[in-house]
């Protein structure tokens, strides 16, 4: 057998290895390797920028092993490794670029910096640092290509306790809050992992994942099976369980942690709501943040000693807040009824900026505050108790979100919710079937900004003084980064998203000054490559996945016959829609 | 008669009337009032309506940008903004490395034309390469998904940006050629404007040529025209879509490094707002049609230059400056709103 000819140029050595190479640089120029370089995530042996650039590393060996037809464990490896070494040489040449004097790089880009040249040669000087930085590189890629090599459970299980492990080592400050002294001093030194704990802690991980892989499907249907014994029984205990330990999270996580999960919470509560403009009516709206900006601001004024108008308490103020913050989403609402998709997205946004210029203007100055803002908001009164810190807060978000779920998943099974369903699908269609495209259409507005308006309104009492550069067109752009990531319509989607993409940076300055970088490529990257998100609704998933499922169909349908029967609704017609 | 009216009355379209009756009285208003007191001296007028042209042409540089992808793909390329930005960024670099080696007050000119290419070369591959990966694997995807892809791609453009050269905003040097005024027909007119009021023309005669007279043009034209049967005639439906980002990007690149001549600086956030703007202008003008674009963008610029002093004076809002972004908002919304094929185009935008 005479086997083609093998060119460089044309195998996916060369296009996965460039690919990398222009990612692993611009990660460089960009100051991420730089900035993740002052945490260690092992203690004195690697940092937490050098991880990020292998762990890159490790992602596209895994990518091109995947594709490879001959899975062959030393092919996939050589892949691997060669990739692995086009980046090495990708950024060996960097670090000669920063170093030619006259060429000057850093006048262009701030972050070709000598420290950057100090981490990608892990400090040792050029000579040995290069062939650590090629040795690194190639071992990654190696490594990343040979995960597909190892079978089932034992593979996955490797993978994802490697992934727990580096999210355990990369928030260590979290987990030292929870964990007993004796143990954190165990297994974290400084603000990484000390080689003995890294170790512990990724065979325990592993460990366990392996165990579950086995074990655990028998735990998972003994659940089942006892809330098909018992359905109303096993739910409340865990509705009950779940309940108390949301109530006691601010107990046991202190004051810094509770902030964070305040954040998180006002950004569930417009995520649920933007998730009903979005996600149920397919209205894509981007000034979603202006009835943000119209609750704390109708709280504000309402309650500010400052401007000394009104003098209404917080309880007061918050019902007024909102039904403001619905009538502005409805007025908002009526001028872009007969738009669609592309220009709603644009003439929203465009509401959202007036709002801002308005509240930033000269104009309204002696009722808003203009840029200085406004300050010494009322603060909420519980039965004389006055709330202040973030773990009181963190109850009355709580609530907020309680309120906020069940309004949105009300309507998701309403009669409402499918109209708007059938709107997102086909407009048109919808508008044919009977139903009032302009009533549904302002209803999802007015719903989607009550919801915004209240998270408003409890962050203006919250942060007790506000200023209008708050409320940019990035919010807008955070809640919807989350329940795209979340997934689009999906509730516990919201929670998700907002967990991952709030509280990261949050918790990880680091990142926090990349955030938007990483949110637009996480937009791009979900949409080409997850568009449902991760944690779908189920009738996007189908829709988005359509062509796969046709070949698959006989398996859904009848998980779909299964689905409906438990639900005890009409069977027919889905079934004959979708076949 | 009045029962055929009385029919197509619904609520929402009597509320939207009042709204545009509305603000068209206030304009009135505020017009005859600032008209009446004499605030402003007749030179003053022309100052800022010869402002205005040359920001026209800007926004219609970019403006074309977005029509050229509307007309082929029927989506907005929201990243559009960031073409602009990044062009104007790199020629920055350039321009100051052309003024430290004294190269730049040798040949001005040339040292211009030098950026100018430059930038138009960035804009162009950033524009290239962003169809290529984010936009083509998606064309057969549901509606919002390209569209949430572009935002996403807005953002991630800008704060790339922001990492690799910094946040500060960077001062373009000064071309001594370009200060300074000009006597056209007993009028002093700033340079500055003036070159960039008739490089913006050039450059669009000069499209609108390319689309008209070759064959490429006429090419683009199919595609944008029925893209399935463009194909079936022999044209490279991918290769086309490629080329008008490419012909956006290039005319983006240039109104950058325009925008960079009249305010002297850029940083990552440039985009933003001539972006929206210019968006505006190309719906104005009929989106998906080029000359609608420059019409657009100069009907949309002289309006803005005009509108703060004009009008927002007169109704006595204090520093109307402030609210210049808010006309051009209002400006999209009321057309959207009222004709939504714009001026020239004959597009549906409710359809889109």
């Amino acid at each position: 057998m005479k086997e083609r000819k093998w060119h460089f140029w044309q195998s996916d050595i060369a296009s996965y290895g460039l690919i990398l190479g222009v990612v692993v640089i611009a990660m460089s120029l960009v100051g991420m390797v730089v900035s993740f370089s002052d945490r260690h995530f092992i203690s004195g042996v690697i940092t937490e920028g050098q991880l990020l650039l292998f762990l890159t590393v490790v992602i596209v060996g895994y990518l091109i092993a995947r594709g490879m037809e001959d899975k062959s464990p030393i092919k996939v490896a050589l892949s691997g490794a060669g990739i692995g070494l086009i980046s090495g040489l990708f950024l060996v040449a960097l670090v000669l670029l920063i170093n030619i004097k006259p060429l000057d790089l850093r006048a262009m880009f701030v972050n070709a910096s000598p420290k950057l040249v100090k981490a990608l040669t892990f400090d040792k000087g050029l000579e040995t640092g290069f062939i650590y930085l090629l040795l690194t590189n190639i071992i990654s890629g190696a490594l990343g290509g040979l995960i597909v090599v190892i079978p089932g459970v034992w593979g996955s299980s490797l993978a994802n306790g490697a992934l727990i492990t580096i999210l355990i080592g990369v928030l260590t400050e979290i987990w030292k809050t929870f964990l007993p002294r004796g143990v954190s001093k165990f297994l974290f030194v400084g603000r990484g992992f000390s080689v003995v704990g890294f170790i512990v802690t990724f065979v325990v991980m592993v460990g366990f994942l392996i165990f579950w892989g086995f074990y655990g499907q028998s735990v998972s249907s003994g659940y089942k099976k006892a809330e098909a014994k018992q359905p109303t029984g096993v739910k409340v205990t865990t509705w009950v369980i779940g309940l108390v330990f949301f109530l006691l999270v601010p107990r046991m996580v202190g004051s810094y942690l509770s902030e964070v999960l305040d954040m998180v919470g006002l950004y569930i509560l417009m995520g649920l709501g933007l998730n009903i403009v979005v996600g149920f009516a397919g209205l894509l709206d981007l000034g979603y943040v202006a009835f943000f900006a119209i609750g704390a601001y109708t709280m504000a004024v309402l309650t500010s000693a400052d401007l000394g108008l009104f003098h209404l308490t917080f309880w007061i103020a918050l019902p007024i807040s909102v039904l403001l913050a619905i009538s502005a989403g409805v007025i908002l609402g009526i001028p872009v009824l007969g738009m669609r998709g592309d220009y709603l997205a644009i003439v929203t946004m465009g509401f959202g900026e007036i709002i801002r210029l308005l509240v930033l203007s000269d104009a309204l100055k002696p009722v808003l505050g203009g840029a200085q803002g406004l300050t010494r908001i009322g603060r909420p009164v519980i039965g004389g108790l006055v709330l202040k810190d973030p773990p009181q807060f963190y109850y009355l978000i709580f609530a907020g979100i309680v309120i906020g779920w069940y309004v949105a998943s009300a309507l998701k099974d309403s009669k409402l919710g499918r109209a708007w369903m059938a709107l997102r699908e086909d407009e048109d269609v919808a508008q044919a079937m009977g139903i009032n495209l302009v009533s549904i259409k302002l209803l999802a507005f007015g719903t989607g900004a009550a919801l915004s308006g209240f998270s408003g309104a409890i962050f203006a009492a919250k942060i007790n003084s506000m200023v209008p550069h708050t409320f940019n067109i990035l919010i807008s752009i955070y809640v919807l980064s989350l329940i795209i990531v979340g997934g689009v319509g999906s509730l516990p989607g919201v929670i998700v998203g907002s967990l991952a993409l709030i509280a990261t940076p949050e918790l990880l300055r680091e990142f926090a000054e990349y955030r938007m970088m990483i949110y637009g490529a996480v937009l791009v990257g979900m949409m080409l490559f997850k568009p449902e998100g991760l944690w779908p609704e189920e009738a996007r998933k189908r829709e988005l996945h359509a062509e796969e499922e046709a070949e698959a169909r006989p398996a859904a349908v009848s998980m779909e016959r299964g689905r409906l029967e438990r639900t005890g609704r009409s069977v027919g017609g889905t079934i004959d829609g979708s076949s | 008669m009045w029962e055929r009216i009385k029919s197509k009355m619904t609520l929402t379209t009597i509320a939207m009337w009042v709204i545009g009756i509305v603000i068209t009285l206030l304009v009135i208003y505020g017009s005859a009032v600032t008209l009446i007191r004499g605030k402003y001296t007749g030179s003053q007028w022309l100052d800022i309506i010869i402002f205005g042209f040359a920001q026209g042409g800007i926004y219609a540089l970019i403006a074309l940008g977005y029509t050229q992808v509307y007309g082929i793909l029927k989506m907005i390329n929201f990243a559009h903004s960031e073409v602009f930005m990044s062009g104007p960024m790199i020629g920055y670099f350039v321009a100051i490395d052309l003024d430290h080696t004294g190269f730049l007050n040798a040949q001005p000119i040339l040292s211009l034309l030098i950026v100018l290419v430059v930038a138009m070369f960035i804009s162009m591959t950033v524009a290239v390469v962003l169809e290529r990966v984010a936009y083509r694997p998606l064309r057969d995807a549901p509606r919002l998904v390209p569209l949430i892809t572009a935002i996403g791609a807005s953002f991630f453009l800008q704060y790339f940006f922001k990492g690799l050269f910094g946040s500060n905003i960077k001062v373009y040097p000064d071309w001594h050629v370009l200060s300074g005024k000009w006597k056209i027909v007993g009028v002093d007119v700033l340079k500055a404007q003036v070159i960039v009021f008739v490089a913006a023309i050039l450059l669009m005669v000069g499209l609108y040529l390319f689309m008209q007279r070759t064959k490429v043009g006429k090419a683009i034209r199919a595609v944008s025209e029925d893209m399935g049967a463009a194909a079936l005639m022999g044209i490279d439906v991918d290769q086309m879509i490629s080329l008008s980002f490419a012909l956006g990007g290039i005319m983006a690149g240039a109104g950058g490094v325009f925008y960079a001549l009249l305010y002297k600086q850029v940083f990552f956030l440039m985009g933003f707002v001539p972006g929206i703007k210019a968006f505006t202008a190309a719906v104005l003008g009929g989106i998906g049609n080029v000359p609608g674009a420059m019409l657009g963008g100069f009907i949309l610029a002289i309006f803005e230059a005009v509108g703060p002093n004009l009008f927002l004076d007169g109704l006595g809002i204090p520093a109307p400056y402030q609210l210049k972004d808010v006309i051009a908002f209002t400006v999209l919304v009321l057309v959207l709103i009222f004709r939504p094929t714009g001026i020239l185009g004959e597009r549906i935008a409710k359809r889109a």
